[in-house]
């Protein structure tokens, strides 16, 4: 990304790059809508296949339909997000059109003034969305809109469950331990973290913290950055016992979550270890790095499992969504075409082509496995479906507790210590 | 240099009128203007604002969006340099930088004069040598972190010859991780250091060997006497390049590491990325920055004033005369 060499002159330049540009910019106030032909600028993560195609068929479909709108896809890497979209945001050309997780992330960059709420340009039809269009809220204006939506479980092997004679998928934590237990006896390796990348360490906390806390609390502590029940230490305690077991491999502080085979993912992918508790894109994932063609049939899903003695909700689930938000310059047309990304042609072209999980039920026939079908239902039934804490806190908040998360994972801290990081960087403190 | 100066200055005033050397005076600074106009322009504005900002921001809890509102004067500076992660950021570029002088510099000159002696094969251990130097710090990094990874290359190598014993958790490992990182830079940048002392080397006249020779030095008396004190201003040099280096390392570490596990391999630049990027701490991440361009400016400058002089003194042009 950057040379060692060049580091404080590029960190300078891209610190004083918003400001410049801030001092040449006008008001935000430019509610004008263009009128004739539109080009959009669409930031999208689609870098690679299945979406990467799916977004050049829908660009296609959608011009052809609208022959006065131009829409210029620029792919990027999830991790570019993070560093473009403020700097845009500070710029007189910002993207019309970009990637948006919702959450803490979206509600910092609105403060920019120049994300386009969008509460009155879909009033219509956003309701087709469903709940989780909430998480593109702030202060109660629609400022994203998503087009898909992630559950997080536990994808396993069937062939190595079967190998160590575990007969069902475990649906309490005692379960889950004697399946451990069982694995680690048929000399297999029972989970893969890619704890290099510290969101999958967080996962765990995320869901025993989903387990200890009562959909109230959750909420609450979210809206308020702050975790002062006993709950969230007890989140710690749970998890501090699961790592007591060692259920990892060995070295998952280093292993990488999706890169090569050597990366959790691959590991599971390649029959190395039995079990990940990842995302529904975690298949997509794992097919590009095996050499097995077969592999659909031999891994399945599992939602985390009950955790005795907690407040939570045993079938509340762990999620998120892939949205886009739009920035004031074409709201109109920007908002017209996030419409077409939920309507049913799309939604079901995702979910025939393993992009993720579509937004609505009727495109979930289209999905094209067992497990990714009973994810979705999982994730429609869920009482409750918290957002990652990483997107739902502010970023820096979010962050804070990823770091202090897999500190814990390579022995480093307690369940106390994480509650204070979060509030810590909730107040400001480095 | 100012005795050299105002002495021929002294020597200048009593022959010269003082139109005479006002007119070449007049002309040299227009000549200066416009020669050195466009790159002054463009190092002020790519570097001397950029830093200037970076300090301005450095000011300010900032998050990047909206106005610079809240003031807190060196606050991001005192929690930066009081954190305990920052602190060890700090520590691990010193030992870098460190283990850089006391391995990398003792193996580049042994490799060196190795390598400069007539033997079978040198072009191609040459070659050989400096490949990994040719390569970005980006694919390093990639092609050790599918090598070092358990099981990988390096672990079933190891296993092969016998020394499955000393397989370790590279990367995982918060106390071998630093030490791991270390030797990919040492693969990585030993072919740089072996070059440039070849190209020392050079510079060492075969008459003095061939004098210390019939003087009936050994050879390991007419290297230790005659060849590495001469090789001194390459040696200052690559030092002065290893140790900005060691400080201001970034990519490598981002790409194996991310600075984990426990940050137990954070560097500064890592650490700045963390905190800037990744938690949109802009006015903190500022405060980092200037915080390692400080500590790069002032090793430079001490390193320049003390080691360096008696290099650079001659090659320096100076404007009077």
């Amino acid at each position: 990304m950057l040379s060692n060499r060049r580091i404080p002159a590029a960190a300078a330049l891209a610190a004083a790059i918003p400001l410049a540009l801030a001092g040449c910019s006008g008001g935000t106030e430019t509610a004008a809508e263009p009128s004739g032909p539109v080009t959009l600028t669409w930031w999208h993560n689609g870098t690679t296949d299945p979406i990467k195609s799916i977004w050049a068929q829908v660009v296609a479909d959608y011009q052809k339909a609208h022959p006065e709108v131009t829409i210029k896809g620029q792919p990027l890497q999830n991790e570019e997000f993070t560093t473009k979209v403020p700097l845009a945001l500070q710029s007189n050309e910002p993207p019309d059109v970009y990637q948006s997780w919702g959450g803490g992330e979206l509600a910092s960059q609105a403060t920019s003034g120049k994300v386009a709420d969008l509460t009155d340009a879909a009033k219509d039809w956003l309701s087709t969305v469903g709940k989780l269009a909430e998480s593109w809220q702030v202060d109660g204006k629609q400022y994203g809109i998503p087009w898909e939506q992630h559950f997080v479980g536990f994808w396993y092997r069937k062939d190595l469950f079967a190998q160590a004679g575990i007969t069902a998928p475990p649906s309490t934590l005692d379960e889950l331990n004697a399946a451990v237990a069982k694995l680690k006896q048929a000399g297999i390796t029972p989970i893969a973290v890619g704890g290099k990348d510290r969101w999958p360490d967080a996962f765990y906390w995320n869901y025993f913290a989903l387990r200890a806390c009562s959909a109230d609390t959750l909420k609450q502590s979210v809206k308020a950055v702050k975790l002062d029940d006993p709950c969230w230490t007890k989140a710690g305690r749970d998890l501090q016992a699961f790592l007591a077991t060692q259920p990892f491999q060995p070295g998952f502080t280093g292993t990488p979550a999706q890169q090569g085979a050597g990366s959790s993912a691959g590991l599971v992918a390649n029959g190395k270890a039995a079990m990940e508790l990842q995302g529904d894109w975690e298949p997509g994932t794992m097919s590009s790095l095996t050499e097995d063609k077969d592999l659909d049939s031999k891994v399945g899903w599992f939602p985390f499992p009950a955790v005795p003695g907690g407040q939570g909700d045993p079938a509340a689930v762990l999620g998120g969504g892939d949205g886009f938000s739009c920035t004031t310059r074409a709201v109109k047309a920007c908002a017209d075409f996030l419409r077409y990304l939920g309507s049913e042609p799309v939604q079901n072209q995702l979910a025939a082509k393993g992009a993720g999980l579509p937004m609505t039920a009727s495109a979930a026939a289209s999905l094209k496995t067992e497990s990714l079908k009973s994810v979705f239902d999982y994730g429609q039934k869920a009482p409750y479906v918290q957002m990652y804490f990483d997107k739902a806190f502010p970023t820096a908040v979010g962050a804070a507790l990823n770091d202090a998360v897999a500190n814990f994972f390579a022995g480093q801290g307690t369940p106390e210590g994480i509650v204070d990081a979060v509030n810590k960087a909730a107040a400001g403190d480095k | 240099m100012t005795a050299t100066a105002t002495r021929v200055r002294a020597a200048a005033r009593p022959s010269a009128p003082a139109v005479r050397t006002r007119t070449p005076g007049v002309r040299k600074k227009l000549e200066l203007t416009f020669l050195l106009g466009p790159a002054l322009v463009l190092f002020a504005g790519f570097v001397l604002v950029p830093i200037g900002i970076a300090a301005f921001y450095s000011l300010y809890e900032w998050n990047g969006f909206g106005p610079l509102d809240d003031f807190v004067g060196l606050g991001n500076y005192a929690d930066a340099l009081s954190g305990s992660v920052f602190q060890g950021a700090i520590g691990h570029n010193l030992i870098i930088a460190g283990l850089s002088l006391v391995v990398q510099l003792p193996l580049s000159i042994g490799l060196a004069l190795l390598l400069n002696r007539k033997l079978r094969g040198r072009a191609v251990l040459r070659a050989l040598v400096f490949a990994p130097y040719v390569l970005s710090e980006a694919i390093t990094a990639v092609i050790w972190l599918l090598m070092l990874q358990p099981n990988g290359f390096v672990d079933q190598m190891l296993r092969g010859i016998g020394l499955g014993g000393l397989v370790q958790h590279w990367l995982a490992d918060p106390g071998i991780v630093l030490y791991t990182l270390f030797a990919v830079i040492t693969w990585k940048y030993i072919g740089f250091g072996i070059i440039l002392l070849l190209a020392g080397l050079q510079g060492v006249p075969a008459e003095l060997r061939e004098a210390a020779a019939l003087d009936g030095a050994s050879a390991w008396q007419t290297t230790r006497h005659v060849v590495l004190p001469l090789l001194g201003p390459t040696i200052r040099i690559w030092v002065f390049l290893s140790v900005i280096g060691s400080l201001q390392l970034f990519d490598l570490v981002w790409i194996m590491t991310l600075g984990g596990p426990a940050n137990a391999s954070a560097t500064m630049a890592t650490y700045l990325v963390d905190h800037g990027f990744k938690r949109y701490e802009f006015g903190f991440g500022s405060a980092v920055a200037v915080i390692l361009f400080v500590i790069c400016f002032v090793f430079a400058l001490l390193y320049q004033r003390f080691a360096l002089r008696r290099d650079t003194d001659g090659a320096l042009t100076r404007m009077v005369d």
